[in-house]
């Protein structure tokens, strides 16, 4: 150890001012340079990105409100449309149903109407047929009636005759 | 281990100028070294930090939770580029000594500069003038004055002398705690020297040493750091 005289002895050696000056000089020196260069720009880029920070979370704040009122808007609107949707719906089925009553109940009107006429037709057939058949048998009366007169018949020739045209008549019918 | 310190006496014939170069060659580098990191952090400013920006933006965030601790934010923020100048410098002085010793010839020349109770004591000093140099400028020279009255005005000699107490507190522990390392992690090297024995004997104290020497390092520079915003705090609050 080393003693320099008047000099309290602490450590390896005495304190020296000579260290004590270059310490204090490069400490003082070194605070000035730092907080030039190295720290002033690094608490403003933290600054920087603080604000920046803030900024974002309070667009995202924002823009978050927004949508959940789009959101609740779009709901609304789902449900209003959907509502609509179902009426329309009911509508429909309520038209339908109408329509294939109507449907319906003209095409029995028609079938109806179709099957009178037919029964009128066929009436009409009959008659017609009844008509002609009794005006043939007039004919054929006056026929039997004249061939009797031309020809002097006895009751079974007579018979025999009748029967004769009955079947001719039978035959033509 | 008695290695000779490279000192120069009475430079420029001034009886009272003595340099232990070894010091003055310590502190010029743990200094650059401090600035070369301070340049490198802040060299390529970016919004989303990467590698040593996020470092020394952490080392911020951790200072300022120092000074957070100690006093107000509006009063604080003064001293955080202090704060934050003290913790780094004296981080990097001590860990200079727990890399490696050097000796030249027969003197020390690569160690801690805090392994030096002048250059710790000077920091101390430097750190309670600028205590009272705030006190004055914050609440003027009269609160200032009144505050070694208080709590009672008895205890005056007391607040005079917790001064000067607490410089040398603040300088010693520093100097003993890393001196202390270094005296140790000097012993073991020596013995390592001495031949394969040694070598392997001690390889593995020595590991451990430097491990707890930097862990040391760490805390010492981190209650440099606290204390200094402590008595910062004592001599700028308003609750005192």
């Amino acid at each position: 150890m080393v003693t320099n005289a008047g000099w309290i002895v602490i450590g390896a050696e005495g304190l020296l001012v000579g260290d004590m000056l270059a310490q204090l000089v490069f400490f003082i020196l070194l605070l000035f340079l730092l907080g030039k260069f190295a720290w002033g720009p690094l608490m403003d880029m933290m600054k920087k990105r603080e604000d920046h920070i803030a900024s974002e979370i309070e667009t995202a704040e924002k823009s978050r409100n927004e949508a959940e009122k789009a959101s609740k808007e779009a709901a609304e609107e789902l449900k209003r449309t959907r509502q609509e949707a179902h009426s329309i719906i009911e509508e429909a089925k309520k038209v339908g149903q109408k329509q294939e009553k109507d449907i319906i109940e003209s095409a029995r009107k028609e079938a109806e109407r179709l099957k009178e006429t037919a029964q009128q037709d066929i009436i009409q057939e009959k008659e017609k047929a009844i008509q002609a058949l009794q005006d043939q048998v007039a004919s054929l009366s006056v026929q039997i009636a004249s061939k009797v007169i031309e020809k002097e018949l006895n009751a079974s020739d007579q018979e025999k005759l009748i029967n004769e045209y009955i079947k001719e008549v039978g035959d033509k019918r | 281990m008695d290695h000779e310190a490279p000192i120069v006496e009475d430079v420029l014939g001034i009886a009272w100028l003595d340099f232990n170069l070894s010091n003055v060659l310590m502190i010029f580098i743990a200094s650059t070294i401090v600035f070369i990191l301070g340049l490198l952090s802040a060299r390529s400013l970016k919004m989303n930090p990467k590698g040593l920006q996020n470092f020394m933006e952490w080392v911020i965030d951790f200072v300022k939770g120092i000074v957070g601790d100690t006093m107000d934010w509006n009063t604080g923020k003064t001293f955080l580029p202090l704060g934050l100048t003290l913790i780094t410098y004296i981080f990097v002085a001590n860990m200079l000594g727990v890399v490696t010793l050097g000796v030249y010839g027969d003197e020390l020349w690569w160690k801690s500069p805090t392994s030096d109770a002048g250059i710790t004591l000077t920091l101390s000093t430097l750190v309670i003038v600028l205590t009272h140099y705030y006190g004055i400028k914050r609440k003027g020279l009269k609160e200032y004055g009144k505050d070694y009255l208080r709590p009672l005005p008895y205890l005056l000699p007391l607040k005079i002398v917790e001064e000067f107490a607490n410089t040398l507190t603040l300088g010693l522990r520093l100097f003993g705690n890393i001196y202390a390392g270094e005296i140790l992690l000097g012993l073991l090297a020596g013995l390592a020297t001495t031949g394969v024995g040694g070598f392997l004997g001690t390889a593995i104290p020595m590991i451990a040493w430097q491990g707890f020497s930097t862990f040391v390092g760490v805390i010492q520079a981190f209650i440099f750091t606290m204390l200094t915003m402590v008595y910062m705090s004592h001599k700028v609050g308003h609750d005192h």
